[in-house]
């Protein structure tokens, strides 16, 4: 492995936080509106929002907010919320626990059944399976994720089929079964359009890699399709996927927001939307810094086990 | 395909390309399905069967059917009328934010491939760094700075993906910018913004288009979604997603009002897609999957 390679992918992956801190930064800066005025509600007076802004250090200069705020997210300290007074990284790690679990459920859902369909596709090409997955993976694209989980809900909460729970959460350590049923909807309504995509991304790749010279060679030494598939195929037909499942891992921490928030799963997501709602500055740039620096180094993580499964790509010269 | 072929497909002749692409069962399934969508909500209020705006408090929840074609919603509005006028913004971010981000996406694009070195280097490593932050959350981002309305929502969603489109545009122009033609105009010192827009451009379109109508399906993906949160143009501009949003709410009176909606955006997103992976096998058959 070229360790040069991977110092430098790292300490891009770094700089690219920092500017993106920043530009979190100016923008929650330029919000309108402020946590004080929202606090005080119809009682405000000008006198009574200075005090507030005050208490809650809006009215130091910028650069040395920006200053502490920087200092901050690479000691993952991000200030106290300013409605709750609470650190918000002890607000931040439960449900940042939560929401991973949402997010791996649904990543391990993918796995499981895009992978397989995928290569069955590929491997039938253009008979009725290949032609009714195919169709399957465009309605699975064209979900967006708001609507998959709202029907979700309509079917499978309410009538003859109402057999999960409409939202909330409940740990792995009151047992499995409520865990799950809990779990359930949200992750297959996150899944979706990831599903689908990785699916799509599969079967392509592998049609490519079958039409390959080498897997032609291992079809004439009279090798049973199945083990030209199993042991010559995969490996490299399955190679594109594990990017894709890094850069999907983003559209993940995206959709999880409406996801949460239709299934009042309390996760990172719903965080998001209510600090946005009470301009709860601190929250709302962790909430975006911390699911994107997961996603800088999921893709990081992706290029590492990309190199692991496939020796002769040389990091760097790509 | 050999490369001379793809040049010429990628020169957009338009005469020559035409047949080629109405031959392509997808692209014929997609425009089936998109253009009486696009026709019907162009023509908006004036052929609703009532005023989308207009309650009727007596018939609230009514079912599909009779009087009203599709049902009436949680103040009794016409939901055929509603889904017709919600399609004009729902459609309009689809391809408004696209335009945005091909006009910002494709020049920086061209530049970087041909330019090289430094150029390249910055503004690649700005359009990844825009790419490490989840769509949906440098969107919602962007519409709390700004306020939220139909201009600021197109732009957000624009703005989003520039790298996308910059990308793509920067990989075709990487494989074109050694070109006899290109060095021929370099020779005879034609200015950058003449090779950029007047040699190149017209030889890297058939990528682009690609990209483009993939990015109108996630654009109006995204673009409802936004407004799911309530972060879209709000009313008047009910587009789809703020349908659905509202129609969340009184699923146990009438699930009629979710569903109609759902199926709007699920068959025109599905017909951009199907129309886009035709206009792909035809004009790039060589280029890889979108990315979301």
């Amino acid at each position: 492995m070229n360790y040069l390679y991977l110092g430098k992918r790292l300490v891009i992956a770094f700089l690219s936080l920092l500017v993106v801190s920043s530009v979190v930064f100016a923008m929650t800066m330029a919000l309108p509106g402020s946590a004080a005025e929202i606090i005080l509600g119809t009682q405000q007076t000008e006198q009574s929002v200075q005090q507030v802004r005050e208490e809650m250090g809006l009215d130091r200069p910028l650069s040395e907010r920006y200053v502490d705020f920087v200092i901050g997210v690479f000691t993952l300290d991000f200030g106290d919320s300013l409605i709750s007074d609470q650190p918000v990284t002890e607000m931040l790690i439960p449900r940042l626990i939560r929401t991973l679990q949402l997010a791996v459920v649904a990543m391990l859902l993918s796995i499981v059944l895009a992978i397989p369909m995928g290569v069955i596709a590929a491997a039938k090409r253009d008979t009725l399976s290949d032609t009714a997955i195919t169709n399957v993976s465009y309605v699975g694209v064209s979900l967006p994720s708001f609507v998959s989980a709202s029907l979700l809900l309509l079917f499978f909460t309410t009538g003859p089929l109402g057999i999960f729970p409409s939202g909330g959460y409940e740990p792995l350590s009151e047992g499995f079964i409520p865990w799950v049923r809990h779990l359930a909807l949200p992750a297959i309504a996150l899944n979706f359009v990831v599903f689908a995509y990785v699916l799509r991304q599969t079967r392509s790749s592998m049609i490519e890699t079958l039409e390959s010279d080498y897997i032609r060679t291992a079809r004439l030494k009279g090798l049973a399709e199945r083990s030209v598939l199993a042991r010559h195929a995969l490996r490299n037909g399955l190679l594109p996927t594990v990017t894709v499942l890094a850069i999907n891992f983003g559209w993940m921490m995206g959709s999880v927001v409406i996801v949460e928030e239709i299934f009042s799963y309390p996760g990172m997501g719903r965080l998001i939307v209510q600090a946005i709602a009470e301009r709860d500055l601190p929250v709302i740039q962790a909430g975006i810094l911390v699911p994107t620096a997961a996603f800088v180094f999921a893709n990081l993580l992706a290029d590492v086990v990309y190199t692991v499964l496939d020796p002769r790509i040389e990091l760097g010269e790509k | 395909m050999s490369t001379e072929d793809t040049t010429t497909v990628g020169s957009f002749q338009l005469p020559s390309i035409v047949p080629r692409l109405l031959s392509n069962r997808k692209i014929l399934v997609g425009l089936t399905v998109l253009l009486p969508i696009i026709v019907i909500t162009a023509l908006g209020e004036s052929i609703t069967p009532y005023d989308p705006l207009q309650t009727h408090v007596a018939d609230k929840y009514a079912a599909p059917g009779g009087q009203y074609l599709l049902g009436t919603d949680n103040l009794g509005r016409d939901i055929l009328s509603r889904l017709i006028t919600g399609g004009q913004s729902s459609l309009l971010l689809g391809f408004g934010a696209t335009a945005v981000s091909m006009s910002a996406g494709v020049p920086i694009g061209l530049s970087a491939g041909y330019l090289k070195g430094r150029v390249d280097e910055v503004l690649m490593r700005l359009m990844d760094i825009m790419m490490s932050v989840p769509v949906l959350l440098l969107g919602i981002l962007i519409l709390v700075a700004l306020s939220s309305n139909i201009v600021n929502v197109i732009l957000a969603i624009g703005i989003v993906y520039v790298p996308r489109i910059a990308r793509v545009t920067r990989s075709a122009t990487l494989a074109v910018s050694e070109e006899p033609y290109v060095m021929a105009a370099k020779a005879r010192g034609e200015s950058t913004s003449h090779i950029l827009f007047k040699e190149i451009m017209p030889n890297v379109m058939a990528p682009i288009v690609v990209e483009g109508s993939i990015r109108v399906g996630y654009a109006i993906m995204i673009g409802t979604s936004l407004s799911f949160l309530g972060l879209g143009a709000g009313p008047p501009h009910a587009d789809w997603g703020y349908m659905i949003a509202t129609a969340r709410l009184h699923i146990y009176q009438t699930p009629w009002f979710l569903l109609w909606p759902s199926l709007a955006l699920l068959v025109t997103i599905m017909a951009i897609n199907i129309l886009g992976d035709g206009l792909r096998d035809v004009l790039d058959p060589r280029a890889m999957e979108g990315e979301l």
